[in-house]
């Protein structure tokens, strides 16, 4: 029986899936962390120039004659210098009035400093363009007592805008190449992950189908409890099998036994009755009996066959001395019908397979010889193992009914000569059956000189 | 007579109209259409042969050269930028600050060295170290200076001969001038010991560098300090009269400077005249662009030129301007 398993999705797309999707999410963060922490960083450089720029300029204030005068150091306006040339606007005052610069610096919005040398810095729009503002402020001392000289200095932010957008695509490039690089670990992970479960699905499909020992082979840790429960079931198949076929030699021996026991009892009664009537009836009795005896051991058989057929278990063997010893046995019971067995061979033929199965066929070919061939025939048993290993049954009796030829070895299919014979019709099945688990098969035809002739090839 | 009529239909603001220049010349005249409109502060005999190329290449348009000094092109450019498609000055700081404050059109089409362009606004087209230009008959039998501290040395040595005698810029008046002075104030004192000989000798004050080498030629005056070297040049080939000096104490190099006004009314065509300026200063040689060219040896110390950078507005502030006009006052006009 064949289950058509549905595979649901794919372990392998889920595992890659799960972390490719992952490093893409890592590197984007990986991306915008970075370019927020350059960004940063950027702005932090800008500032501190501004800073220090309006802190020089600061410290240029002087009061003289009683007014303030500011002699801007070069270098103050020197260090806002910028590879995007930067444009720089500001504003001097002493207290709310304008001093020096440009006025409408005043206009935009700045907030004022807070106190003295503390440095506030924010973003405003002026003049179309976004501009990075520092305001700082100094008390004085002057005729008129304290004042504050302030300061606004403002720079564009070309030269930052630019250094990011550099940044953002060298965060870009290196996110992509972790990206690609966690895809392409991923896909290897993944691989090797697969792999294991691979192994062990190769391990299994190439067992004999006889082997049900456990694994013994190292697995993942993962996979241990997979493999343990493989394990158990394997040997509980082992241990259900073995009983099975317990069973079976159990089954035989308690049908056929009683009924042995039925026949000799009916044997013992037909001496002493005398009726002729009664006679007939013992005798049609002890047939039926035959029949069930010979029908109940070959429906065994034949199971006991299906069984060991699907666990061929192959051995090394001589097949003339396997068929030479079944002939020995069987030369009784072909004397009692004035037969001769007849075996024929050129040296051993080594075979590699089951004995039990072998001479279980070659019994039951035999077995019909000397069922459907008359008194004073020879029945021919030929082993030959060239080209390969073969063995025939031949008689010279009437041979295989012509039309049936070909169903003959169909379950419970007899013959029209079989009339008056007892069978079960099982025999040829079983030796097909044989012959098929062996990797050959069952040849029946008729000698030209008369007689049917069985051919199992193996 | 057609095109002047035209001009005045143009409705240019009454203050251009009645703007007086110190020269002012049409090329290209029978061009229909509006000029292109250059405010300069250079001679029009140096800018004429590189204007009369670009209109030999571009001939459906008009170009009206107007020359005024470097401060006065600052002022009557801030006043009306709309009325003007081209800027161009020696005074470095001026340019500076009116592109600084968004007057200058970009133009980034326009490739140009780092150091020699601002902004992609402001376009440096010459270098042009500043000169002590002398009188040759006033040295005759006497060293010829070669540093600021031998002029100094010479003028003490001989006051009787360099009184009245000696010139330069008036620093008040002329944009350039102030460039020049403050960049050598910012280098060396020994600017101001200078300003201090040369007031005790009654200065005599300049505003443009023409009048100087005029009155040098003549004899009026034996030496004149901060002259435009490209000014002096063309005139010392014909006369052997002066000679151009470069002090090797400390020399000052300024760049020629060309920017769109960011309100021009023809872009293309002021583009294509700052590109032509540009490339023609590459490759033009000494009759298609009587300027000196870029000099390619930006940092070398020895002609340190002056940066196009935001430092440029420290002396524009006006406390700082306030403050150095009244040293340069104290130093230069001392009894008058
Ligand atoms: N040697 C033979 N000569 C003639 N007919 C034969 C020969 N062997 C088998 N047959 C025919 O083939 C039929 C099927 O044989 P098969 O051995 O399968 O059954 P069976 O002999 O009738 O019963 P059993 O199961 O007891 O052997 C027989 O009934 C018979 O008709
Ligand atoms: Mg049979």
């Amino acid at each position: 029986m064949k289950v058509d398993l549905h595979g649901s999705r794919s372990l392998r797309n889920r595992l890659m899936l799960a972390l490719i999707g992952g490093a893409a999410t890592l590197a984007l963060l990986l991306f915008f962390a970075i370019r927020n922490y350059a960004a940063q960083i950027a702005q932090h450089t800008q500032d501190t120039i501004l800073g220090a720029s309006a802190t020089s300029i600061l410290d240029a204030a002087v009061v003289w004659n009683g007014a303030v005068e500011v002699d801007i150091p070069y270098a103050s306006f020197s260090m806002l210098t910028t590879p995007m040339d930067d444009r720089v606007f500001y504003a001097i005052y002493q207290n709310d009035t304008f001093l020096s610069g440009y006025p409408e610096l005043a206009i935009a919005p700045i907030a004022a400093p807070i106190g003295d040398r503390d440095n506030r810095f924010q973003t405003i729009r002026h003049q179309g363009q976004d501009m990075r503002v520092v305001t700082a402020s100094r008390t004085m001392i002057g005729q008129d007592g304290r004042m504050q000289v302030r300061i606004a200095l403002a720079q564009t932010q070309d030269a930052l805008s630019g250094t990011l957008a550099q940044i953002s695509r060298n965060a870009a490039i290196f996110g992509t190449g972790f990206f690609a690089l966690a895809a392409l670990l991923s896909f290897w992970a993944t691989s090797t992950t697969i792999g294991q479960l691979k192994r062990l699905t190769h391990s299994v499909t190439r067992r004999g189908p006889q082997d049900l020992s456990p694994f013994k082979k190292p697995v993942p840790l993962e996979m241990l409890p997979l493999v343990r429960s493989l394990n158990s079931l394997m040997a509980r198949l082992d241990h259900s099998l073995s009983q099975s076929e317990d069973f079976i030699a159990e089954a035989a021996h308690r049908v056929r036994t009683p009924l042995a026991t039925v026949r000799s009892y009916a044997e013992a009664t037909l001496q002493r009755v005398d009726k002729k009537e009664n006679r007939d009836a013992m005798r049609a009795m002890m047939r039926a009996i035959d029949e069930s005896s010979r029908a109940a051991g070959q429906l065994l058989d034949h199971a006991m066959i299906t069984f060991r057929a699907d666990h061929l278990e192959r051995q090394d063997i001589d097949l003339v001395g396997l068929v030479d010893e079944l002939v020995l046995r069987l030369t009784p019971i072909a004397e009692m019908k004035d037969l001769t067995l007849q075996l024929k061979s050129e040296g051993a033929v080594h075979y590699s397979g089951d004995p039990i199965l072998i001479q279980n066929a070659v019994r039951n070919l035999i077995d019909n010889a000397l069922k459907y061939s008359p008194a004073d025939g020879v029945v021919t048993i030929h082993v030959s193992g060239d080209p390969r290993p073969k063995i025939s049954v031949c008689d010279n009796g009437k041979g295989f009914p012509k039309d049936e030829v070909g169903a003959l070895p169909t379950r419970f299919k007899r013959g029209s000569n079989s009339e008056g014979t007892i069978g079960s019709g099982l025999g040829l099945t079983i030796a097909m059956d044989v012959a098929t688990a062996h990797g050959g098969n069952l040849q029946l035809s008729n000698q030209e000189k008369g007689g049917a002739c069985a051919l199992l090839l193996l | 007579m057609r095109f002047i009529v035209a001009l005045i239909l143009w409705a240019l603001p009454q203050s251009i109209a009645a703007q007086t220049w110190e020269d002012q010349r049409l090329f290209n005249g029978g061009a229909s259409g509006q000029p292109l409109r250059i405010i300069s502060s250079t001679d029009t005999s140096l800018f004429a042969p590189i204007i009369e190329r670009y209109v030999a290449q571009f001939p459906d348009t008009a170009v009206e050269y107007l020359v005024a000094g470097t401060a006065d092109t600052d002022r009557i450019f801030r006043a009306n930028p709309e009325a003007f498609d081209v800027v161009i000055s020696s005074a470095m700081d001026l340019q500076f600050k009116a592109a600084n404050d968004g007057l200058a059109r970009q133009l980034p089409d326009i490739s140009h060295p780092s150091w020699a362009q601002w902004r992609q606004s402001l376009f440096a087209f010459t270098s042009e170290p500043a000169a002590i230009v002398i009188n040759r008959a006033a040295f005759a039998g006497h060293p010829i200076p070669r540093t600021r501290q031998e002029l100094i040395e010479a003028m003490r040595a001989r006051p009787d001969v360099f009184r009245g005698r000696v010139g330069t810029y008036d620093v008040r008046k002329s944009g350039l001038g102030y460039l020049f002075a403050t960049q050598d104030a910012r280098s060396s004192e020994t600017y101001w010991r200078l300003m201090e000989v040369m007031g005790a000798l009654d200065l005599r004050l300049y505003c443009c560098s023409g009048e100087m080498i005029n009155d040098l030629s003549d004899g009026t005056i034996a030496v004149a300090y901060n002259v435009l070297g490209s000014y002096a040049n063309a005139r010392i080939e014909s006369e052997d009269v002066i000679e151009v000096i470069f002090p090797s104490d400390f020399p000052t190099t300024m760049m020629r400077t060309a920017m769109v006004s960011a309100k021009t009314r023809r872009p293309e065509a002021a583009t294509a005249f700052i590109q032509h300026i540009i490339s023609l200063q590459y490759s033009g040689g000494r009759n298609a662009f009587p300027l000196p060219p870029l000099a390619p040896q930006i940092n070398d110390v020895e002609w340190a030129t002056i940066a196009l950078e935001p430092a440029l507005m420290t002396f524009l502030d006006r406390l700082k301007r306030r403050r150095f006009l009244a040293e340069w006052q104290d130093a230069v006009i001392q009894i008058r």
